[in-house]
C-alpha cells in the first residue's frame, strides 16, 4: 500500500511536516517494500490559494491510499475524500516513528479535517 | 465626471469626504458606496432605498454524464476552484473568481454555468442626491463582482461620487478603475504615509490623475506634506482635527450640517478637481 507523509526533508529519518497543503515535501512510501519517493512540494509552499487541494490531487494522482499529517483542511480533505483515500491527522516524530506507528495498527483514521479553512 | 475617494489605509476619512462631497454637490450627483465589505455612507445619508437586487457570480456546475476528466478545466484555474482526483471533477465554489474559464475551456461542454449569491445592490435617493450601495454577503470572500455592479450606475453625464474601499487589493482597483480622478485621503502620520505611496503607485498603474485631502491635518508630522511636494500631488483640501467635526460624526451627522461653510469648500473642491482632470470631458 501506498502512503503519503508530510515532511520538512527528503529522507525518512526527517522530522515529519505538521503541514499539509504548504510542507516543504512529501513522501510517497510503499509499505510493502518501504520504498519511496519525495514529491518536492515547494511550489505549493507560497501557493496564493488552494494548497490543500493542490496537495491533496497530487498524492491521489501518485496512487497513495492514506495520507498521514499534523493538519488537513476542509478542502483539502473533501478532495481526498472524493479520492478515496484515508487520512490520519495529527502525526508527530520522524517520517520513520510515524511509519512504524502507521503499520503497527495503532494509528487511528480522522472522520473530518482537524484545521480551519485559510482564505 | 467620476471621482473615486480611496485612502490606502483605513480610517483617514474616506467616507467623511465622499458624504461631504456628494451633499454638497447635491442634485446631479450620485453617491456610489463600493466599499461593500461594510458600507457605511448610509449611516450618515440616510437614505430612502427605493430598489433592491441580489448580486451573483457565476461558478462552474460539472454536468458529470458529459465530462471524460481531462483536467483542461482544473489546469486553467489559477484560483484553484477546480480540481481532478480519480477522474471526477470537484468544485469549490468559495474559491471561484467568477472569470468563466473553465467553460471556455472544456471540449465536452460538461461545464454549464451556475451561480451564487455574493450580496445585494440598493439604490435610492437622499434628497437630491443618488445613491447605490453594495452590501457585500456576510461569510463572502469575493467582492469585485459586486464592486462592478454598482459601478454600473456610473453616468459620465452627471457627478458621480464612489467611495472605496480601503487597501491597494482588487476591490480597491475595481472601485477605481474607470475614474477620471482619485481624491487620496489622508493622514499627517508615518502610518498615512505608508500606505498612501502604496495607494499612489496603484493609482499611477492605473494611470488616472490623483490629489489628496489631508484630513486632521493639525496633527502628526509634515511628511505626507513633504511627500506630495516631492511628488508632485496637489493637496486640494485640508479638514482640521475638531472637537466639533469628530462629535458629528461620531452622532452620524455630516460635517456640512453642523458647519454650512464647510459646503462651499467641497464645492471648491469638486471645481478643481474638474480642471486637474484635464480632458476627461473630450474623452467621453
Amino acid at each position: 500500500m501506498k502512503i503519503a507523509i508530510t515532511a520538512k526533508g527528503t529522507t525518512l529519518t526527517d522530522e515529519i511536516d505538521p503541514r499539509f497543503g504548504r510542507a516543504p515535501y512529501i513522501l510517497i512510501v510503499d509499505t510493502e517494500t518501504m520504498e519511496y519517493e519525495a514529491l518536492d512540494n515547494s511550489v505549493n509552499v507560497n501557493a496564493f490559494k488552494g494548497a490543500g487541494i493542490q496537495a491533496a490531487t497530487t498524492v491521489a494522482d501518485k496512487g497513495a491510499q492514506v495520507l498521514l499529517t499534523g493538519y488537513c483542511g476542509p478542502n483539502a480533505f473533501k478532495t481526498l475524500e472524493a479520492a478515496g483515500m484515508k487520512v490520519v491527522n495529527d502525526i508527530k516524530g520522524t517520517v520513520k516513528e510515524t511509519l512504524e506507528t502507521f503499520i503497527a495498527g495503532k494509528t487511528v483514521y480522522s472522520s473530518g479535517p482537524n484545521a480551519e479553512g485559510q482564505w | 465626471m467620476i471621482i473615486s475617494i480611496a485612502s490606502g489605509k483605513g480610517g483617514t476619512g474616506k467616507t467623511t469626504v465622499a458624504t461631504n462631497l456628494a451633499l454638497s454637490l447635491g442634485e446631479g450627483a450620485r453617491l456610489l458606496d463600493c466599499d461593500v465589505e461594510e458600507p457605511n455612507c448610509h449611516l450618515f445619508l440616510h437614505p430612502q432605498i427605493t430598489a433592491s437586487e441580489i448580486v451573483t457570480s457565476f461558478i462552474p456546475v460539472i454536468r458529470e454524464e458529459s465530462c471524460t476528466g481531462c483536467k483542461k478545466c482544473a489546469e486553467i484555474c489559477r484560483f484553484r476552484a477546480l480540481t481532478v482526483v480519480r477522474g471526477k471533477v470537484l468544485v469549490f465554489p468559495e474559491l471561484c473568481h467568477g472569470c468563466g474559464g473553465c467553460l471556455e475551456v472544456c471540449p465536452e461542454n460538461a461545464v454549464v454555468e451556475g451561480s451564487r449569491e455574493i450580496g445585494v445592490m440598493e439604490s435610492g435617493w437622499c434628497g437630491p442626491l443618488g445613491f447605490v450601495q453594495g452590501r457585500l454577503r456576510v461569510g463572502e470572500a469575493m467582492s469585485p463582482p459586486l464592486i462592478r455592479k454598482v459601478q454600473a450606475n456610473r453616468n459620465r453625464a452627471i457627478k458621480i461620487i464612489i467611495d472605496a474601499p480601503p487597501g491597494t487589493s482588487c476591490p480597491v482597483v475595481a472601485a477605481m478603475k474607470g475614474s477620471h480622478f482619485v481624491l487620496l485621503v489622508t493622514e499627517p502620520t508615518p502610518f498615512g504615509l505608508h500606505d498612501l505611496g502604496l495607494a499612489v503607485e496603484a493609482v499611477r498603474v492605473l494611470g488616472i490623475p490623483c490629489g489628496l485631502v489631508i484630513n486632521r491635518s493639525d496633527m502628526g508630522d509634515d511628511g505626507v506634506r513633504q511627500y506630495a511636494l516631492r511628488e508632485k500631488i496637489p493637496v486640494l483640501l485640508e479638514i482640521p482635527f475638531e472637537r466639533k467635526i469628530a462629535e458629528a460624526y461620531s452622532r452620524g451627522i455630516p460635517i456640512v450640517e453642523i458647519m454650512p461653510e464647510w459646503a462651499q469648500r467641497f464645492r471648491d473642491l469638486y471645481d478643481r478637481i474638474v480642471v486637474l482632470a484635464g480632458n476627461w470631458g473630450a474623452s467621453q
